[in-house]
Parts: C-alpha cells; sequence; structure tokens
C-alpha cells in the first residue's frame, strides 16, 4: 500500500464524516449549544464578580469544549454502528490506520467549528479582552484540541461499542486528559493576561510533546481496538 | 495463603515495633510512622502498574490469555495500593499541613493514576467478549502506563508542597530499617494478592468456559 493510497482513504473517510454532519446540522447546533450552556452554567456557579469570571475564564473555556466534545466523539462511530457501516468500512482494503486517521481529523474539524463558536462567547460572557497574543491563543488552542481529539478518538473506538457507553468514555478519557487539559488551562491563561511571566512556552513544550506521544501510540493501538 | 498470612503478620509487627521501638520523630512525633505504609505502598504501586504495562504489552504481541488475566490482577492491586497511598496521605496530611487535600503536584499527579486504573477496571467490567475486553483493556493499559511519566513531569512546573520522596538515604538512621523491612512486607502482600487474583480470575474462566459447553452439549443452562 503507497503513501498516496492511504492518504486518498483517509481524504475519503474525512469527506464521508464531514458531509454526514453537513446534511444533517443537528450534530453541531447540539454540540455548540451544550458547549455555550455549560459556560453559562459556569457564569452563574461562580456569580457576578467579573474578576472571578476572567479569573476562571480559561478554565471554563476548556471544560466546556471537553464536556462538548465528548457528546461528539460516541456520535461520530454511534452514526456508523447504526447503518452497519462499520463493518462495511473494516471490509475494505488498507489499513485500519485510515480508518483512525480519517476519524480523527472529521472529529478535529468538527471540534475546531465547535471552539469558533464556544471560544468568543466565552470572551464575551466572562468580560476577557483580546489579549495582543492571540495569534499565540489560536495556536494553543490547535494544539491542545489535537490532544483532546487523538484520545477522545481513540477511546470511543471502544466505549461506543460496549454497554454504558455514555459512562465509559468520561471515565477512560478524562483522567488521560489531566496533561493536555492542564497545559492548555495554563498556557491559555498566561496568554489571556499577556504572558507577563513569560510561562507559556514551557506549557506548549508539554502540550506538543503529549499531542506527538498519544498521536503515535493510538494510531500504532488502534487495530487492536477496531479488530474486535 | 501463608505467603499472605505471613506478609500481614511481618507488617503488623513491624509497625508495633516501629511505634514501640523507634524514636518519635522530632516534629511529627508518632505520626511519623505512617511512612513506614505511605511510602512502600507508593513504591509498590509503581511495581504493579510496570507490570499491568509490561503484562499489556506482552499480550498484544503474542495474545496469550494469561498476560490479560495477569495484567488485570496487577491493576487492581495498583489500584488498591493507590488508593491506600492516598488515604494514608491524607490522614497524615490533616495535622501535619492542616488539611486533608491540597492540589499539590504529588497528591494530584497519584490522583490521576488511581483515576486511570479505575477506568481501566470499568472498562472490563463493561466489556462481556472475553477477546475484545483482553485487546481492549491491553490497549487502555498501554495507554494509561504511557501517562505516568508525562503527568510525573507535567506537575514539575507547579508550586509543590510535598517533600520530596523518603528513602533510606534521605531518613535518619532510626528509621531505615523499618521503612526497608516494611517496603518488604508490602511488596509481599502485592506479590500475594496479585497471584491470588490472578489465580481467581483462571478459575472463573475455567468455569466459564465449562458452563459454555454445559450449554452447548444440551445439558446444564436455563433448559437443565
Amino acid at each position: 500500500m503507497s503513501w498516496s493510497d492511504e492518504w486518498r482513504r483517509i481524504r475519503a473517510i474525512v469527506w464521508k464524516d464531514l458531509t454526514t454532519e453537513r446534511r444533517s446540522k443537528s450534530g453541531l447546533n447540539a454540540v455548540a449549544f451544550m458547549g455555550i450552556l455549560v459556560l453559562l452554567l459556569f457564569g452563574f456557579a461562580l456569580g457576578p464578580d467579573t474578576s472571578a469570571l476572567r479569573a476562571a475564564a480559561a478554565g471554563a473555556m476548556w471544560l466546556a469544549i471537553l464536556f462538548s466534545g465528548v457528546l461528539a466523539f460516541n456520535r461520530s462511530y454511534q452514526l456508523e454502528l447504526d447503518g452497519g457501516a462499520l463493518e462495511s468500512l473494516l471490509l475494505y482494503p488498507g489499513s485500519r490506520k485510515a480508518i483512525y486517521l480519517g476519524k480523527l481529523i472529521a472529529n478535529l474539524v468538527f471540534v475546531l467549528i465547535v471552539e469558533a463558536i464556544v471560544i468568543p462567547a466565552a470572551l464575551v460572557l466572562y468580560q476577557v479582552a483580546l489579549p495582543p497574543g492571540w495569534p499565540a491563543m489560536v495556536g494553543v488552542t490547535v494544539l491542545g484540541t489535537v490532544g483532546f481529539v487523538t484520545l477522545g478518538t481513540f477511546y470511543s473506538a471502544m466505549s461506543s461499542r460496549s454497554r454504558a457507553r455514555e459512562v465509559l468514555l468520561p471515565l477512560l478519557l478524562f483522567p488521560m486528559l489531566i496533561p493536555v487539559l492542564l497545559a492548555a488551562v495554563e498556557s491559555s491563561s498566561a496568554l489571556l493576561a499577556g504572558d507577563p511571566m513569560s510561562e507559556a512556552g514551557a506549557w506548549v513544550r508539554l502540550l506538543s510533546a503529549f499531542d506527538i506521544i498519544f498521536l503515535v501510540a493510538s494510531v500504532m493501538a488502534f487495530e487492536y481496538v477496531i479488530e474486535v | 495463603m501463608w505467603l499472605g498470612v505471613g506478609a500481614f503478620a511481618l507488617l503488623a509487627a513491624m509497625q508495633a515495633w516501629a511505634i514501640s521501638i523507634s524514636v518519635p520523630d522530632r516534629d511529627m512525633g508518632h505520626l511519623q510512622k505512617i511512612m513506614y505504609v505511605h511510602v512502600p505502598a507508593a513504591w509498590s504501586m509503581m511495581i504493579a502498574y510496570f507490570i499491568v504495562a509490561i503484562a499489556s504489552l506482552r499480550y498484544l504481541w503474542k495474545g496469550k490469555e494469561s498476560d490479560d488475566l495477569l495484567a488485570a490482577a496487577a491493576a487492581e492491586a495498583g489500584a488498591l495500593m493507590t488508593g491506600l497511598l492516598l488515604v494514608l496521605g491524607m490522614i497524615w496530611a490533616k495535622p501535619t499541613w492542616g488539611i486533608w487535600w491540597t492540589w499539590d503536584a504529588r497528591l494530584t499527579s497519584s490522583a490521576v493514576l488511581f483515576f486511570i486504573y479505575v477506568g481501566y477496571l470499568v472498562l472490563r467490567a463493561f466489556v462481556d467478549d472475553p477477546d475484545r475486553r483482553a485487546q481492549w483493556s491491553a490497549t487502555v493499559g498501554l495507554l494509561g502506563a504511557l501517562n505516568v511519566p508525562i503527568v510525573y513531569m507535567s506537575v514539575r512546573w507547579w508550586r509543590t508542597l510535598h517533600q520530596p520522596q523518603s528513602n533510606p538515604g534521605t531518613l535518619d538512621p532510626n528509621y531505615t530499617l523499618g521503612l526497608r523491612v516494611n517496603a518488604i512486607a508490602l511488596v509481599i502482600i502485592l506479590i500475594w494478592f496479585i497471584r491470588h487474583r490472578y489465580e481467581t480470575a483462571k478459575m472463573e474462566r475455567v468455569a466459564d468456559q465449562l458452563h459454555e459447553q454445559l450449554v452447548l452439549s444440551g445439558r446444564g443452562g436455563i433448559n437443565a
């Protein structure tokens, strides 16, 4: 199998998943709505104190993305299972890595679109002014999302095909995500404050290391998860 | 059986010895004795998670059921040791630091490990097909083990309250022997737990297979 063949397969899966999303739109609407709802709930829980809201903005934003993203991951396999399409997908020639990478990219695009709605909402609701280093913020957000979606796509391949899938995915995923959440929140809140201590760099390095390690590990382990 | 009883007896005897003979710590008094189980629990936890990682890797490589059962047994014992570690740490922290829990690096990373392996055990409980359960939990065990050093490193940037690990080198010579013997006792208990759970799991598998055969041959099962 050549690289261009695999790449064609990955693209086909991404295109298929995103087309399904685009035609129904109900998934995206529900997930984005869920994200904004979580932001509102945090806002109510914290109270109307502006400085407290600003201090908590990065954490609340990432938790909103996490909670809403988890809804998306189970859906991505559930759609295949409902139509009995996963078996046919597995029967096609080519490596299983292509299925994983295709699902991963489709989920990544989906979550990034959700973030494009949720993050501006967070900035408005928590009254955070856009810092001068906002292009770096975008980079951190993408890095954090890659780590989050890598593990989410991997674990939902299992949890969506087991009993009690709504419980299982968060139980497996959330503890594993603590380094990525920590690094993303710390670097975002440093950048939102203008990075006065220039500590964002260390967190970004951790985030990149996490992304690379788990991307490689889950690509290699995916065959064992999907074949049974 | 007698190995476990012996290890528990050794642990209990060493506690009695430590409390009666060794001098109270200048700052902590007898509270310091918690260290005799707390620190070995941390070591045993690491040994257990190491076994989970090796057995999971071996399962993915060779596909032998015994490796899967060993990984499960080690994960159970490891989660138990982590629970013990956290509870003892909290009991020690309340009078010493004045709080039950703090978001310190060492504490948080231990709690994360606990939840990763509890998730592993929950996954095993929710999947019925043995092959699927074995393959899935092996990958989860491996990815979880990858997370151990990352969590450990990620928390280095935090301000930290927990003192550096206690080991025979950092201790007053008064306490070294107690710590060493207690560590040996706890590691024996760990090995005994893992072996016990492993044997039980094997017996359960044999019972399942016998039951399956009976049902397939028309004898036994619900129609018996």
